[in-house]
Protein backbone atom coordinates (compact mmCIF):
# COMPACT_ATOMS: atom_id res chain seq x y z
CA UNK A 1 0.00 0.00 0.00
CA UNK A 2 2.99 2.38 0.81
CA UNK A 3 4.51 1.75 -2.61
CA UNK A 4 1.38 3.24 -4.12
CA UNK A 5 0.57 5.23 -2.51
CA UNK A 6 4.39 7.38 -3.32
CA UNK A 7 4.02 6.22 -6.76
CA UNK A 8 0.53 7.38 -7.76
CA UNK A 9 2.07 11.16 -7.25
CA UNK A 10 4.89 10.52 -9.37
CA UNK A 11 3.15 8.74 -12.08
CA UNK A 12 0.32 11.68 -12.09
CA UNK A 13 3.27 14.09 -12.29
CA UNK A 14 4.53 12.39 -15.16
CA UNK A 15 1.58 12.52 -17.00
CA UNK A 16 1.03 16.01 -16.58
CA UNK A 17 4.57 17.04 -17.37
CA UNK A 18 4.09 15.01 -21.15
CA UNK A 19 1.06 17.37 -21.44
CA UNK A 20 -1.46 14.73 -22.71
CA UNK A 21 -1.86 10.89 -22.65
CA UNK A 22 1.31 9.23 -24.75
CA UNK A 23 -0.33 8.87 -28.44
CA UNK A 24 -1.25 5.37 -28.91
CA UNK A 25 1.47 2.53 -30.65
CA UNK A 26 1.28 2.52 -34.28
CA UNK A 27 2.53 0.84 -37.35
CA UNK A 28 4.02 3.58 -40.24
CA UNK A 29 3.17 1.12 -43.16
CA UNK A 30 0.64 3.48 -44.02
CA UNK A 31 1.84 6.94 -43.79
CA UNK A 32 3.74 9.34 -45.92
CA UNK A 33 5.05 12.78 -46.83
CA UNK A 34 3.30 15.38 -48.63
CA UNK A 35 5.82 18.49 -49.60
CA UNK A 36 5.16 21.80 -49.46
CA UNK A 37 7.27 23.22 -51.99
CA UNK A 38 7.14 27.11 -50.87
CA UNK A 39 6.60 27.02 -47.31
CA UNK A 40 9.69 24.08 -47.05
CA UNK A 41 7.39 22.23 -44.86
CA UNK A 42 6.16 18.62 -45.36
CA UNK A 43 2.90 16.95 -44.25
CA UNK A 44 3.05 13.41 -42.36
CA UNK A 45 -0.35 11.63 -43.95
CA UNK A 46 -1.98 8.27 -43.67
CA UNK A 47 -3.42 6.37 -46.33
CA UNK A 48 -5.74 4.29 -44.55
CA UNK A 49 -8.10 6.59 -43.47
CA UNK A 50 -6.39 9.39 -45.82
CA UNK A 51 -5.78 11.91 -43.11
CA UNK A 52 -3.72 14.45 -42.50
CA UNK A 53 -1.70 13.26 -38.96
CA UNK A 54 0.61 16.68 -38.73
CA UNK A 55 2.88 19.08 -40.09
CA UNK A 56 6.78 19.58 -40.02
CA UNK A 57 8.04 23.23 -41.15
CA UNK A 58 11.78 24.00 -41.32
CA UNK A 59 12.99 22.41 -44.21
CA UNK A 60 14.31 24.90 -46.27
CA UNK A 61 13.64 25.50 -49.91
CA UNK A 62 12.22 22.29 -51.40
CA UNK A 63 11.58 22.78 -54.60
CA UNK A 64 12.35 19.55 -56.42
CA UNK A 65 12.39 18.05 -53.35
CA UNK A 66 11.96 14.19 -52.96
CA UNK A 67 12.52 11.50 -49.97
CA UNK A 68 13.84 8.64 -48.86
CA UNK A 69 12.45 6.43 -46.23
CA UNK A 70 14.88 4.56 -43.57
CA UNK A 71 14.26 0.56 -43.56
CA UNK A 72 11.65 0.37 -40.87
CA UNK A 73 9.65 3.46 -42.13
CA UNK A 74 10.03 5.62 -39.50
CA UNK A 75 12.47 8.17 -40.63
CA UNK A 76 12.20 10.13 -43.59
CA UNK A 77 14.96 11.34 -45.31
CA UNK A 78 14.59 14.78 -46.83
CA UNK A 79 16.59 16.10 -49.98
CA UNK A 80 15.88 20.03 -50.25
CA UNK A 81 17.24 21.90 -52.89
CA UNK A 82 19.10 24.48 -51.15
CA UNK A 83 21.82 21.44 -50.15
CA UNK A 84 19.40 20.61 -47.17
CA UNK A 85 19.32 17.03 -45.71
CA UNK A 86 16.86 16.03 -43.22
CA UNK A 87 15.67 13.40 -41.19
CA UNK A 88 12.37 13.36 -40.03
CA UNK A 89 10.78 11.31 -37.59
CA UNK A 90 7.53 10.18 -39.14
CA UNK A 91 5.39 9.36 -35.39
CA UNK A 92 7.11 12.19 -33.58
CA UNK A 93 6.72 14.16 -36.40
CA UNK A 94 9.63 16.23 -36.07
CA UNK A 95 13.43 16.65 -37.29
CA UNK A 96 15.56 14.47 -35.50
CA UNK A 97 18.64 15.95 -37.56
CA UNK A 98 19.26 18.29 -40.12
CA UNK A 99 22.48 19.26 -41.91
CA UNK A 100 23.42 21.69 -45.08
CA UNK A 101 25.84 19.52 -47.05
CA UNK A 102 25.80 21.59 -50.26
CA UNK A 103 24.99 24.47 -52.10
CA UNK A 104 22.51 23.35 -54.02
CA UNK A 105 21.33 19.01 -54.76
CA UNK A 106 18.83 17.55 -56.38
CA UNK A 107 17.82 14.04 -54.63
CA UNK A 108 19.11 11.20 -52.86
CA UNK A 109 19.19 7.71 -52.59
CA UNK A 110 19.03 5.36 -49.60
CA UNK A 111 21.96 2.30 -49.68
CA UNK A 112 20.75 -1.89 -49.49
CA UNK A 113 21.67 -2.17 -45.98
CA UNK A 114 19.65 1.04 -45.16
CA UNK A 115 23.33 2.68 -43.05
CA UNK A 116 23.69 5.28 -45.85
CA UNK A 117 21.97 8.17 -47.51
CA UNK A 118 23.99 9.46 -50.47
CA UNK A 119 22.92 12.85 -51.76
CA UNK A 120 23.21 13.89 -55.46
CA UNK A 121 24.26 17.47 -55.83
CA UNK A 122 24.68 20.44 -58.60
CA UNK A 123 26.66 22.70 -56.77
CA UNK A 124 29.33 21.65 -56.12
CA UNK A 125 28.87 18.84 -58.12
CA UNK A 126 29.25 15.33 -56.49
CA UNK A 127 27.57 12.69 -54.57
CA UNK A 128 27.68 12.77 -50.35
CA UNK A 129 27.62 10.01 -48.47
CA UNK A 130 25.72 10.07 -45.22
CA UNK A 131 25.25 7.79 -42.14
CA UNK A 132 21.76 7.40 -41.84
CA UNK A 133 21.45 7.28 -38.40
CA UNK A 134 23.98 10.47 -37.54
CA UNK A 135 23.59 12.28 -40.71
CA UNK A 136 27.37 12.26 -40.28
CA UNK A 137 29.56 12.08 -43.49
CA UNK A 138 31.34 9.29 -44.49
CA UNK A 139 32.43 9.70 -47.93
CA UNK A 140 32.77 12.15 -50.68
CA UNK A 141 32.80 11.66 -54.32
CA UNK A 142 33.21 15.16 -56.59
CA UNK A 143 31.87 14.66 -60.32
CA UNK A 144 35.03 15.23 -61.99
CA UNK A 145 34.63 14.25 -65.70
CA UNK A 146 37.30 12.89 -68.32
CA UNK A 147 38.22 16.68 -68.81
CA UNK A 148 38.62 17.32 -65.77
CA UNK A 149 35.43 19.98 -65.07
CA UNK A 150 32.68 19.51 -62.52
CA UNK A 151 29.71 18.64 -63.53
CA UNK A 152 25.99 18.60 -61.90
CA UNK A 153 25.09 14.85 -61.00
CA UNK A 154 21.22 13.67 -61.29
CA UNK A 155 20.09 10.37 -61.50
CA UNK A 156 21.50 9.05 -58.12
CA UNK A 157 19.78 5.37 -57.08
CA UNK A 158 20.79 2.26 -54.91
CA UNK A 159 21.39 -0.68 -56.79
CA UNK A 160 22.20 -4.37 -54.81
CA UNK A 161 25.77 -4.81 -53.47
CA UNK A 162 25.23 -1.81 -51.43
CA UNK A 163 26.33 0.31 -54.63
CA UNK A 164 24.99 3.42 -55.89
CA UNK A 165 24.62 4.72 -59.49
CA UNK A 166 24.57 8.02 -60.56
CA UNK A 167 24.62 9.94 -63.71
CA UNK A 168 26.90 13.39 -64.94
CA UNK A 169 24.82 15.73 -66.43
CA UNK A 170 27.39 17.69 -67.83
CA UNK A 171 29.97 15.51 -68.37
CA UNK A 172 27.85 13.03 -69.80
CA UNK A 173 28.76 9.94 -67.64
CA UNK A 174 27.44 7.33 -65.50
CA UNK A 175 29.19 6.05 -62.26
CA UNK A 176 28.99 3.14 -60.32
CA UNK A 177 30.11 3.43 -56.38
CA UNK A 178 30.23 0.50 -54.53
CA UNK A 179 30.61 1.15 -50.23
CA UNK A 180 31.00 -2.54 -49.01
CA UNK A 181 33.75 0.28 -46.94
CA UNK A 182 31.91 3.31 -46.59
CA UNK A 183 35.26 5.76 -46.04
CA UNK A 184 36.42 4.03 -49.02
CA UNK A 185 34.21 4.38 -52.15
CA UNK A 186 35.27 2.12 -55.22
CA UNK A 187 34.19 3.92 -58.40
CA UNK A 188 33.86 2.52 -61.72
CA UNK A 189 32.68 5.02 -64.55
CA UNK A 190 31.63 5.30 -67.67
CA UNK A 191 31.89 8.03 -70.26
CA UNK A 192 30.84 9.11 -73.32
CA UNK A 193 27.62 8.00 -72.94
CA UNK A 194 25.81 10.80 -74.51
CA UNK A 195 24.70 14.25 -74.12
CA UNK A 196 23.45 15.91 -70.78
CA UNK A 197 21.81 12.61 -68.69
CA UNK A 198 18.91 14.64 -67.19
CA UNK A 199 17.83 11.46 -65.06
CA UNK A 200 17.92 7.99 -64.54
CA UNK A 201 15.92 5.12 -62.96
CA UNK A 202 16.77 1.30 -62.13
CA UNK A 203 14.67 -1.62 -62.61
CA UNK A 204 12.78 -3.13 -59.76
CA UNK A 205 14.85 -5.83 -59.66
CA UNK A 206 17.99 -3.78 -59.33
CA UNK A 207 19.45 -4.64 -62.73
CA UNK A 208 19.15 -2.31 -65.28
CA UNK A 209 20.19 1.72 -64.75
CA UNK A 210 18.69 3.47 -67.56
CA UNK A 211 19.46 7.23 -67.96
CA UNK A 212 17.33 9.49 -70.31
CA UNK A 213 19.40 12.08 -72.23
CA UNK A 214 18.02 15.38 -73.14
CA UNK A 215 20.71 16.34 -75.02
CA UNK A 216 19.58 13.65 -77.89
CA UNK A 217 17.21 11.40 -78.62
CA UNK A 218 17.79 8.46 -77.07
CA UNK A 219 18.60 6.51 -73.79
CA UNK A 220 21.45 4.60 -71.89
CA UNK A 221 21.24 1.30 -70.53
CA UNK A 222 23.64 0.12 -68.05
CA UNK A 223 23.22 -3.90 -67.30
CA UNK A 224 24.70 -4.12 -63.93
CA UNK A 225 25.26 -8.00 -63.92
CA UNK A 226 27.43 -7.51 -66.75
CA UNK A 227 29.18 -4.01 -66.21
CA UNK A 228 32.11 -4.81 -68.48
CA UNK A 229 29.78 -4.95 -71.31
CA UNK A 230 29.61 -1.20 -70.96
CA UNK A 231 26.81 0.85 -71.55
CA UNK A 232 25.07 0.40 -74.84
CA UNK A 233 22.30 3.17 -76.28
CA UNK A 234 18.78 2.40 -76.14
CA UNK A 235 15.77 3.87 -78.58
CA UNK A 236 18.74 5.70 -80.06
CA UNK A 237 16.86 8.76 -82.54
CA UNK A 238 13.15 7.92 -80.97
CA UNK A 239 12.51 11.63 -82.24
CA UNK A 240 13.47 10.99 -85.95
CA UNK A 241 15.47 13.83 -86.42
CA UNK A 242 12.40 16.25 -85.58
CA UNK A 243 12.71 19.35 -83.93
CA UNK A 244 11.23 19.12 -80.54
CA UNK A 245 8.57 20.81 -78.43
CA UNK A 246 10.25 23.42 -75.75
CA UNK A 247 10.18 21.18 -72.64
CA UNK A 248 8.95 23.59 -70.16
CA UNK A 249 9.42 21.06 -67.12
CA UNK A 250 11.83 18.43 -67.26
CA UNK A 251 10.51 14.65 -67.42
CA UNK A 252 11.46 12.44 -64.05
CA UNK A 253 12.13 8.96 -64.61
CA UNK A 254 12.09 7.97 -61.15
CA UNK A 255 8.89 7.09 -61.44
CA UNK A 256 9.23 5.10 -64.69
CA UNK A 257 6.54 2.34 -65.52
CA UNK A 258 8.05 -1.08 -65.88
CA UNK A 259 5.45 -3.14 -66.46
CA UNK A 260 6.65 -6.80 -66.37
CA UNK A 261 8.15 -7.25 -69.85
CA UNK A 262 7.90 -3.45 -70.87
CA UNK A 263 8.84 -0.10 -70.13
CA UNK A 264 6.88 3.04 -70.43
CA UNK A 265 8.73 6.38 -70.25
CA UNK A 266 7.90 10.05 -71.24
CA UNK A 267 9.06 11.39 -74.62
CA UNK A 268 11.48 14.41 -74.37
CA UNK A 269 9.93 17.23 -76.20
CA UNK A 270 7.01 14.83 -77.80
CA UNK A 271 3.50 14.18 -76.79
CA UNK A 272 4.14 10.89 -76.25
CA UNK A 273 4.98 7.41 -74.04
CA UNK A 274 7.61 5.08 -75.65
CA UNK A 275 7.07 2.10 -74.79
CA UNK A 276 10.45 -0.08 -74.65
CA UNK A 277 10.42 -4.10 -74.58
CA UNK A 278 12.91 -5.60 -72.24
CA UNK A 279 13.66 -8.18 -73.82
CA UNK A 280 15.75 -7.06 -76.80
CA UNK A 281 15.21 -2.93 -75.35
CA UNK A 282 13.94 -1.74 -78.95
CA UNK A 283 10.98 0.25 -79.46
CA UNK A 284 8.10 -1.58 -78.76
CA UNK A 285 5.20 1.22 -79.48
CA UNK A 286 4.21 4.67 -78.62
CA UNK A 287 1.07 6.24 -77.44
CA UNK A 288 -0.09 9.88 -77.76
CA UNK A 289 -0.73 11.58 -74.73
CA UNK A 290 -2.34 15.09 -73.96
CA UNK A 291 0.98 17.22 -73.36
CA UNK A 292 4.90 16.65 -72.93
CA UNK A 293 4.76 13.56 -69.93
CA UNK A 294 6.46 14.40 -66.76
CA UNK A 295 5.72 11.43 -64.59
CA UNK A 296 5.27 7.95 -66.08
CA UNK A 297 3.78 5.77 -62.96
CA UNK A 298 2.84 2.23 -63.47
CA UNK A 299 0.31 1.26 -60.74
CA UNK A 300 1.23 -1.57 -58.53
CA UNK A 301 -0.24 -4.43 -60.79
CA UNK A 302 1.11 -2.84 -63.54
CA UNK A 303 -2.37 -2.88 -65.49
CA UNK A 304 -2.77 0.77 -65.76
CA UNK A 305 -0.15 3.70 -66.02
CA UNK A 306 -0.76 7.39 -64.94
CA UNK A 307 1.08 10.18 -66.37
CA UNK A 308 1.07 13.46 -65.86
CA UNK A 309 2.23 16.86 -68.33
CA UNK A 310 4.35 19.92 -68.51
CA UNK A 311 3.27 23.44 -68.36
CA UNK A 312 0.95 24.87 -69.92
CA UNK A 313 -0.87 21.14 -70.05
CA UNK A 314 -0.47 20.29 -66.73
CA UNK A 315 -3.77 20.41 -65.65
CA UNK A 316 -4.50 17.11 -66.70
CA UNK A 317 -3.49 13.65 -65.92
CA UNK A 318 -4.24 10.58 -68.45
CA UNK A 319 -4.96 7.20 -67.41
CA UNK A 320 -3.29 4.07 -69.76
CA UNK A 321 -4.35 1.08 -69.79
CA UNK A 322 -1.46 -0.98 -70.60
CA UNK A 323 -2.46 -4.14 -72.58
CA UNK A 324 -4.43 -2.38 -75.27
CA UNK A 325 -1.37 0.85 -74.91
CA UNK A 326 -5.20 3.32 -75.12
CA UNK A 327 -5.65 6.29 -73.04
CA UNK A 328 -8.88 5.40 -71.08
CA UNK A 329 -9.43 7.92 -69.14
CA UNK A 330 -8.79 11.52 -68.77
CA UNK A 331 -8.97 13.49 -65.81
CA UNK A 332 -8.83 16.97 -64.89
CA UNK A 333 -7.68 17.37 -61.73
CA UNK A 334 -6.43 21.27 -61.05
CA UNK A 335 -3.92 23.89 -61.69
CA UNK A 336 -0.42 22.59 -61.91
CA UNK A 337 -0.38 18.74 -61.14
CA UNK A 338 2.74 18.05 -60.06
CA UNK A 339 3.33 14.66 -58.78
CA UNK A 340 1.02 11.27 -58.42
CA UNK A 341 1.36 8.28 -55.64
CA UNK A 342 -0.58 5.05 -55.52
CA UNK A 343 -1.15 3.79 -52.47
CA UNK A 344 0.62 0.44 -51.72
CA UNK A 345 -1.66 -1.54 -53.70
CA UNK A 346 -3.16 1.02 -55.79
CA UNK A 347 -6.42 1.36 -54.89
CA UNK A 348 -6.25 4.77 -54.52
CA UNK A 349 -4.02 7.74 -56.09
CA UNK A 350 -2.93 10.61 -54.43
CA UNK A 351 -2.36 13.66 -56.88
CA UNK A 352 -0.63 17.00 -55.71
CA UNK A 353 -2.26 20.20 -57.49
CA UNK A 354 0.33 22.86 -56.45
CA UNK A 355 -1.67 26.27 -57.68
CA UNK A 356 -5.04 24.67 -56.01
CA UNK A 357 -3.15 24.08 -52.89
CA UNK A 358 -4.43 20.82 -52.30
CA UNK A 359 -4.34 16.68 -52.68
CA UNK A 360 -6.37 14.94 -54.61
CA UNK A 361 -7.30 11.35 -54.01
CA UNK A 362 -8.54 9.14 -56.87
CA UNK A 363 -9.96 5.58 -56.44
CA UNK A 364 -7.76 3.81 -59.43
CA UNK A 365 -10.47 1.20 -60.33
CA UNK A 366 -13.63 3.55 -60.67
CA UNK A 367 -11.59 7.12 -61.47
CA UNK A 368 -13.75 8.96 -59.15
CA UNK A 369 -12.67 11.20 -56.61
CA UNK A 370 -12.84 10.31 -53.25
CA UNK A 371 -11.40 12.98 -51.20
CA UNK A 372 -9.13 16.03 -51.05
CA UNK A 373 -6.56 17.07 -48.40
CA UNK A 374 -5.46 20.73 -48.26
CA UNK A 375 -1.84 21.52 -48.72
CA UNK A 376 0.02 25.06 -49.42
CA UNK A 377 1.67 24.06 -52.79
CA UNK A 378 2.11 20.54 -52.73
CA UNK A 379 4.40 18.64 -54.88
CA UNK A 380 6.01 15.59 -54.28
CA UNK A 381 3.76 12.86 -52.37
CA UNK A 382 6.04 9.45 -51.00
CA UNK A 383 4.87 6.75 -49.00
CA UNK A 384 6.66 4.62 -47.02
CA UNK A 385 6.41 1.57 -48.59
CA UNK A 386 9.35 3.04 -51.50
CA UNK A 387 11.33 1.81 -48.31
CA UNK A 388 11.47 -1.51 -49.41
CA UNK A 389 11.72 -0.79 -53.16
CA UNK A 390 15.28 -0.96 -55.06
CA UNK A 391 15.36 2.66 -56.91
CA UNK A 392 13.45 4.57 -54.51
CA UNK B 1 18.36 40.92 -82.38
CA UNK B 2 15.11 41.15 -84.07
CA UNK B 3 13.34 41.60 -81.39
CA UNK B 4 15.42 44.33 -79.92
CA UNK B 5 14.65 45.89 -83.45
CA UNK B 6 11.05 45.31 -83.46
CA UNK B 7 11.13 46.51 -79.81
CA UNK B 8 12.37 50.12 -81.51
CA UNK B 9 10.33 49.83 -84.28
CA UNK B 10 7.19 49.42 -82.97
CA UNK B 11 7.27 51.42 -79.20
CA UNK B 12 9.81 53.85 -80.61
CA UNK B 13 9.49 55.60 -77.15
CA UNK B 14 10.28 52.38 -74.80
CA UNK B 15 13.64 52.63 -73.33
CA UNK B 16 15.08 51.82 -69.95
CA UNK B 17 14.56 55.26 -68.66
CA UNK B 18 10.84 54.40 -68.83
CA UNK B 19 9.92 51.87 -66.93
CA UNK B 20 7.53 49.46 -69.02
CA UNK B 21 3.71 49.54 -67.95
CA UNK B 22 3.15 47.50 -65.53
CA UNK B 23 0.65 44.52 -65.97
CA UNK B 24 -2.87 44.54 -63.62
CA UNK B 25 -2.43 43.43 -60.29
CA UNK B 26 -4.25 39.81 -61.22
CA UNK B 27 -1.68 39.08 -63.97
CA UNK B 28 1.23 40.38 -61.78
CA UNK B 29 0.29 38.28 -59.05
CA UNK B 30 0.10 35.13 -62.20
CA UNK B 31 3.19 36.09 -63.48
CA UNK B 32 4.96 36.33 -59.84
CA UNK B 33 3.71 32.60 -59.50
CA UNK B 34 4.62 31.56 -63.12
CA UNK B 35 8.86 33.14 -61.85
CA UNK B 36 8.10 31.47 -58.28
CA UNK B 37 6.58 28.18 -59.43
CA UNK B 38 7.47 27.55 -63.06
CA UNK B 39 10.65 28.86 -63.61
CA UNK B 40 11.36 27.87 -59.96
CA UNK B 41 11.03 24.28 -61.55
CA UNK B 42 14.86 24.57 -62.83
CA UNK B 43 16.56 27.88 -61.38
CA UNK B 44 15.25 27.07 -57.34
CA UNK B 45 12.02 28.18 -56.23
CA UNK B 46 14.63 30.98 -54.38
CA UNK B 47 15.81 31.54 -58.14
CA UNK B 48 19.30 30.38 -56.15
CA UNK B 49 19.66 28.16 -59.51
CA UNK B 50 19.30 24.40 -60.13
CA UNK B 51 19.84 22.70 -63.57
CA UNK B 52 19.21 26.62 -64.12
CA UNK B 53 21.61 29.45 -63.45
CA UNK B 54 20.29 31.67 -60.75
CA UNK B 55 18.07 34.50 -60.86
CA UNK B 56 18.94 36.37 -57.53
CA UNK B 57 19.76 40.29 -57.96
CA UNK B 58 23.37 39.24 -57.28
CA UNK B 59 23.63 37.04 -60.35
CA UNK B 60 21.89 38.88 -62.74
CA UNK B 61 23.55 42.07 -61.57
CA UNK B 62 25.99 42.13 -65.14
CA UNK B 63 23.13 41.28 -68.02
CA UNK B 64 21.44 43.43 -69.53
CA UNK B 65 18.01 43.93 -69.10
CA UNK B 66 17.27 43.38 -73.00
CA UNK B 67 19.21 40.50 -73.12
CA UNK B 68 17.45 39.12 -70.53
CA UNK B 69 14.08 39.58 -71.82
CA UNK B 70 15.06 38.03 -75.08
CA UNK B 71 16.18 34.99 -72.98
CA UNK B 72 12.85 34.96 -71.39
CA UNK B 73 10.96 35.12 -74.78
CA UNK B 74 13.09 33.21 -77.36
CA UNK B 75 15.06 30.64 -74.90
CA UNK B 76 18.94 29.36 -75.21
CA UNK B 77 19.92 27.48 -78.05
CA UNK B 78 21.78 24.81 -76.40
CA UNK B 79 20.57 24.78 -73.27
CA UNK B 80 17.34 23.48 -71.55
CA UNK B 81 15.96 26.74 -71.55
CA UNK B 82 12.46 26.65 -73.68
CA UNK B 83 10.97 30.14 -75.15
CA UNK B 84 8.46 31.16 -72.93
CA UNK B 85 7.23 33.93 -75.78
CA UNK B 86 3.45 31.27 -76.09
CA UNK B 87 2.63 32.52 -72.90
CA UNK B 88 3.82 36.00 -72.45
CA UNK B 89 3.83 39.43 -73.76
CA UNK B 90 7.19 41.33 -74.67
CA UNK B 91 5.71 44.01 -71.72
CA UNK B 92 5.15 41.34 -69.11
CA UNK B 93 8.61 39.93 -70.33
CA UNK B 94 10.45 43.00 -69.49
CA UNK B 95 8.26 43.21 -65.86
CA UNK B 96 9.47 40.05 -65.02
CA UNK B 97 13.33 41.35 -65.74
CA UNK B 98 12.67 44.42 -63.65
CA UNK B 99 11.48 42.12 -60.84
CA UNK B 100 13.81 39.71 -61.12
CA UNK B 101 16.75 42.20 -60.91
CA UNK B 102 15.17 44.03 -57.89
CA UNK B 103 14.33 41.18 -56.22
CA UNK B 104 11.11 39.07 -56.24
CA UNK B 105 9.04 40.48 -53.72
Amino acid sequence: MRYHFLMFPLLFSLFILSGCAPAPLRGTGDLGVVIERAAGSIQVVETTNRTRLGQVPGLGDLSHASVNYSRDERYAYVFGRDGGLTKVDLLKMRIEKRVMQSGNSIGGAISQDGRLVAVANYTPGGVKIFDSATLEQVADIPAIDQAGKPSKVVGLVDAPGNRFVFSLYDGGEIWLAELRDPAKPVLRKFANIGREPYDAMITADGRYYVAGLFGEDGLVLLDLWHPDDGVRRVLDGYGKGEQKLPVYKMPHLEGWAATGSELLVPAVGRHEVLVIDQNNWTEAGRIPVHGQPVFVVARPDNRQVWVNFAFPNNDTVQVIDVPSRTVVKTLKPGKAVLHLEFTPRGEHVWVSVRDDDRVAIYDSETFAKIGELPADKPSGIFFTPRAHRIGL
Amino acid sequence: MAGLLCAAIFFPGLTWADPPAAPAPARQAELLNLVRQDCGSCHGLRLEGGLGLPLTPQALGEKSPDALRETILHGRAGTPMPPWQPFLTEAEADWIVQMLLKGLP
